[in-house]
C-alpha cells in the first residue's frame, strides 16, 4: 500500500511541475510579436506528418538518422509500455496487460529489442560526440552545458534502457521459478539472455533488483519529462508543433512590414496619413513598435518556438557556408542565444511578476559580425529537421541594426546611397541603363 | 551585322497602344556590369530567335530593391519597391521574365505585398518553355560531349524550388550534365547573397566563392554554368584563384543556348 501511495504522489509531482513549466515556455513564446501561421492546414498536416512523424529530413545523414530513428521508435513504442508501469504502479498490479497474450508477447518483444537499439544507438551517440569528435558536435558554442546537457541525456537514456532489460531479466528469472505473483508473461528475446546470466542469484536479491528497476525505471522517466523543459532535449516535444506552423512561403521572401509601406506611401504622396505606432503591452510593460528585432519581444512567437525547438544539432551550422569559411556565424548559436536570452526574461519576469528592462538585448550576445557573415542562402533552414529558421532572426536584427541604430557596414552604405541616389546598387546612373543595347549594333 | 538589332522599351509599346508578351527585367548587373552584359544580350537574341515579342524599361527600370532589404534597409526597400509597382501597374505589365534570381524572387514573392503581382519567370524557365513549344531549335554542336556542371543560385533552387529548368535547357545541348557534390537542395551558395555582394566578407580563413569554385572544379568540368549574374561573377573568380581560366569558362544558360543555336 505504501508504494502504491508513494508511486501515486510522485506522479502527481511530477505532473504538476512538469505543467507548470510548459506553461512557463508557453508564456514565453508568447512574449514574441503575432504571426499567423494557421493558413493552409492541411498541407501544415501533411508537412508534420512528413518531417516530424516521419523524420524526412533527419535521414538525409543517414548515420545520424538511422540511429535517431531508432531512438524516436524506441521512446514512442516503449511509453505503450510505461502504460502498463503506471496502471501497475498506482493499482498494485503486476504486468495487467499480459492477458493479452500473443499480442503481449509480440509487444514485449518489440520493446525489448528496441530498448537494446536505443542503448546501442546512444553509446553510438556517445562515441560520435566524445570519441570520434564529429566536428559539429564539439564546436565551441557547446562548451560548457549544452555538451554536459547532450552528455547527460544520452547516458540516462542508456541507463534508463538498462534498467528496463533488468526488469524484464529479473522477472522472467522469477518467474520461471514460479515465485508469488511473477507470472510468465511476454516473450523476452533480449532479456532472456539477462535472466540466464543471473541465474545463480538468490531469489530474494532478484526480487530486490526487480523492484530497483521498476522503481528506477519509472523514477527516472518521470525525471527525465522534467529535465526536458529545461534542456534542449525539449525538441522532443516542440519538434511537432514547429514542423507544423513551418514557414510555408517561398525560403528567401521576407516578412513585410506594412508600418514601413505606410510611411513610404505618406511620403510619396502627402496627402496619405502615416501610421501611428502600435503598442503593444508584454508581461506588463507597454512596448512600441521596432523596427526590427533588438530583443526576442520583437521577434515573432514563432521564431521563439524555433528557438525552444533547437536540439543543438548543428546540421544548419555545418551547412553554413560563413561558417565553413571560418566566419564566426553559426546558425545553431543564433538559436541558442535567443533561446537562452529568452529565458533570462523570462527569469527576470518570474522574479518580477512583470518584465523589467535589465540592461541586456539579444544583441548582448549576437555580434553584429556574425550577422553580417550571413548569405541569406538558405542552406540552414534547408538542413534543420524541425524546419527552424534562423535567416529570419537574423534579418529581423539586422533591420534593427540598420534602421533603429544607423549600424551598418561602411560598403553597404555606399549601396545604399547608390540605390537611393541613381536607383542602382552600382554608381551607374539610369542613363547609361541602355549603352548595352547600343553595344548589340557594334 | 546584318540588321540592327532594335530593343523595345515599354514606352514604345505604350506609344503604340499595345502590349508586349513579356518584359524582360534586365536587373542593375544585367544593365551596368560588363559581365552580365552578354548575359543579356545572349537572352535577348534568344528572345529575337524566338519572335518573342518583349519590352524592357530602359530607364524606367531602378532596383528592386532587394539587396537594400537583405541588408536591413526596409525604407530603402520599400521605396524602391512602391516605386517599380507604380512603374510596372502603369504598364499593365502581367509577365515578367529576367536573368537575376534576386529580382526574379523580390518581383515574385515580396512585391504582391506591395500591390504588384505579376507572373515572374527566371530565365532558364522562359527559355525551357521556348524550347518545348518548339520556337527554338537546339542542337549540342559544340557543346555535344563537353561535361558541364550547374551551380544553383540559393534565390532560384532553395529560394524558390526550381532546380529543374535549367538542367532541361542544358540538357539539350548533348551534354555530359555532372553534379557538384552539394547541389539542389544542398547546393553551396557562391558567397554574394544578402547583400555580400556590396561588401567585404567578414573575417574567416576562406572566401565562400572559393570554396565553391573548388568544388565545381572537382567535379572536371568544362564549363560551369551559372543562373545569376552574382554567382556568375563569383565563380568566374574562383577560377580564377585556381588558375583554371583557359581549361574551364563559367557562362550563364543563356550565353550557351545563344552559342549553340548561333544566335
Amino acid at each position: 500500500m505504501m508504494e502504491r501511495i508513494l508511486f501515486a504522489l510522485l506522479l502527481v509531482g511530477a505532473t504538476v511541475l512538469f505543467s507548470r513549466n510548459i506553461l512557463r515556455i508557453t508564456r514565453n513564446i508568447k512574449l514574441g510579436k503575432d504571426v499567423d501561421r494557421t493558413d493552409r492546414k492541411g498541407e501544415r498536416w501533411a508537412l508534420m506528418t512528413r518531417v516530424a512523424l516521419g523524420q524526412s529530413k533527419m535521414v538525409v545523414r543517414p548515420v545520424a538518422g538511422i540511429l535517431h530513428m531508432i531512438v524516436y521508435a524506441g521512446f514512442v513504442i516503449i511509453n505503450i509500455e510505461v502504460l502498463e508501469i503506471l496502471i501497475d504502479g498506482l493499482f498494485g498490479t503486476h504486468r495487467v496487460l499480459s492477458f493479452m497474450g500473443g499480442l503481449y508477447d509480440f509487444l514485449i518483444g518489440s520493446f525489448e529489442w528496441l530498448a537494446l537499439g536505443v542503448w546501442v544507438a546512444c553509446a553510438i551517440f556517445l562515441v560520435r560526440r566524445n570519441i570520434i569528435k564529429v566536428k559539429r558536435l564539439v564546436m565551441k558554442e557547446l562548451d560548457g552545458w549544452p555538451k554536459t546537457d547532450a552528455n547527460l541525456i544520452l547516458v540516462t537514456e542508456i541507463a534508463l534502457m538498462t534498467a528496463f532489460l533488468l526488469m524484464n531479466g529479473a522477472d522472467q528469472l522469477l518467474a520461471w521459478r514460479g515465485e508469488g505473483h511473477y507470472v510468465t508473461a511476454g516473450a523476452f528475446p533480449v532479456s532472456d539472455a539477462i535472466a540466464i546470466a543471473l541465474d545463480n542469484w538468490s531469489t530474494a536479491s532478484l526480487i530486490t533488483l526487480e523492484r530497483a528497476a521498476w522503481w528506477f525505471h519509472i523514477i527516472g522517466i518521470l525525471a527525465f519529462l522534467n529535465y526536458l523543459v529545461v534542456s534542449k532535449h525539449l525538441h522532443i516535444l516542440l519538434a511537432f508543433p514547429n514542423v507544423w506552423y513551418s514557414k510555408l512561403a517561398p525560403k528567401t521572401e521576407m516578412t513585410n512590414m506594412p508600418r514601413i509601406t505606410g510611411e513610404v506611401r505618406s511620403m510619396l504622396d502627402p496627402s496619405v496619413q502615416p501610421p501611428v505606432p502600435v503598442a503593444r503591452t508584454v508581461a506588463g510593460m507597454e512596448m512600441t513598435e521596432r523596427f526590427g528585432a533588438k530583443d526576442v519581444f520583437d521577434l515573432s512567437w514563432k521564431s521563439l518556438m524555433d528557438a525552444y525547438s533547437c536540439t543543438e544539432c548543428g546540421r544548419c551550422t555545418s551547412e553554413c557556408p560563413a561558417n565553413l569559411t571560418g566566419k564566426l556565424l553559426s546558425p545553431r548559436k543564433i538559436m541558442m542565444d535567443t533561446r537562452d536570452r529568452l529565458e533570462e526574461v523570462g527569469k527576470v519576469i518570474d522574479a518580477k511578476g512583470k518584465w523589467e528592462d535589465d540592461g541586456k538585448s539579444l544583441h548582448s550576445r549576437v555580434s553584429e559580425e556574425e550577422l553580417w557573415a550571413c548569405t541569406t542562402c538558405n542552406a540552414c533552414t534547408q538542413a534543420c529537421p524541425v524546419n527552424i529558421d534562423p535567416v529570419e532572426i537574423i534579418l529581423e536584427m539586422r533591420r534593427y541594426l540598420v534602421m533603429e541604430e544607423s549600424k551598418t557596414r561602411p560598403a553597404l552604405t555606399t549601396m545604399f546611397n547608390n540605390v537611393e541616389n541613381n536607383g542602382a546598387a552600382w554608381a551607374f546612373g539610369p542613363d547609361r541603363r541602355m549603352e548595352w543595347a547600343e553595344e548589340m549594333n557594334r | 551585322m546584318s540588321e540592327p538589332i532594335n530593343i523595345p522599351t515599354m514606352a514604345g509599346f505604350a506609344a503604340k497602344g499595345e502590349v508586349p508578351e513579356v518584359l524582360f527585367w534586365l536587373g542593375c548587373m544585367g544593365a551596368f556590369d560588363d559581365r552580365a552584359r552578354k548575359i543579356t544580350k545572349a537572352f535577348v537574341r534568344i528572345l529575337n530567335a524566338a519572335k518573342v515579342k518583349f519590352a524592357v524599361l530602359g530607364q524606367e527600370e531602378s532596383c528592386t530593391g532587394d539587396p537594400a532589404r537583405r541588408a536591413g534597409n526596409e525604407f530603402l526597400f520599400q521605396m524602391q519597391a512602391l516605386q517599380n509597382v507604380t512603374t510596372l501597374n502603369g504598364y499593365g505589365v502581367k509577365r515578367i521574365v529576367t536573368a537575376c534570381p534576386h529580382c526574379f524572387n523580390t518581383l515574385k514573392n515580396e512585391y504582391p505585398a506591395l500591390g504588384g503581382s505579376y507572373e515572374v519567370l527566371h530565365h532558364t524557365q522562359f527559355i525551357n518553355t521556348l524550347i518545348k513549344e518548339g520556337r527554338i531549335k537546339i542542337e549540342g554542336g559544340s557543346f555535344a560531349g563537353k561535361r558541364i556542371t550547374f551551380h544553383d543560385p540559393c534565390y532560384l533552387g532553395r529560394g524558390n524550388g526550381e532546380y529543374e529548368a535549367p538542367r532541361e535547357v542544358l540538357l539539350k545541348l548533348d551534354a555530359a550534365l555532372v553534379e557538384m557534390k552539394r547541389s539542389k537542395q544542398n547546393g553551396l551558395c557562391c558567397g554574394a547573397g544578402g547583400a555580400q555582394m556590396f561588401k567585404e566578407a567578414e573575417p574567416g580563413n576562406k572566401e565562400v566563392n572559393i570554396e565553391r569554385s573548388e568544388e565545381a572544379l572537382a567535379a572536371s568540368p568544362d564549363i560551369i554554368a551559372a543562373g545569376c549574374p552574382f554567382c556568375n561573377t563569383m565563380l568566374t573568380d574562383g577560377v580564377k584563384h585556381f588558375n583554371k581560366e583557359g581549361e574551364v569558362v563559367v557562362k550563364d544558360v543563356a550565353e550557351l543556348i545563344a552559342e549553340a543555336g548561333d544566335l
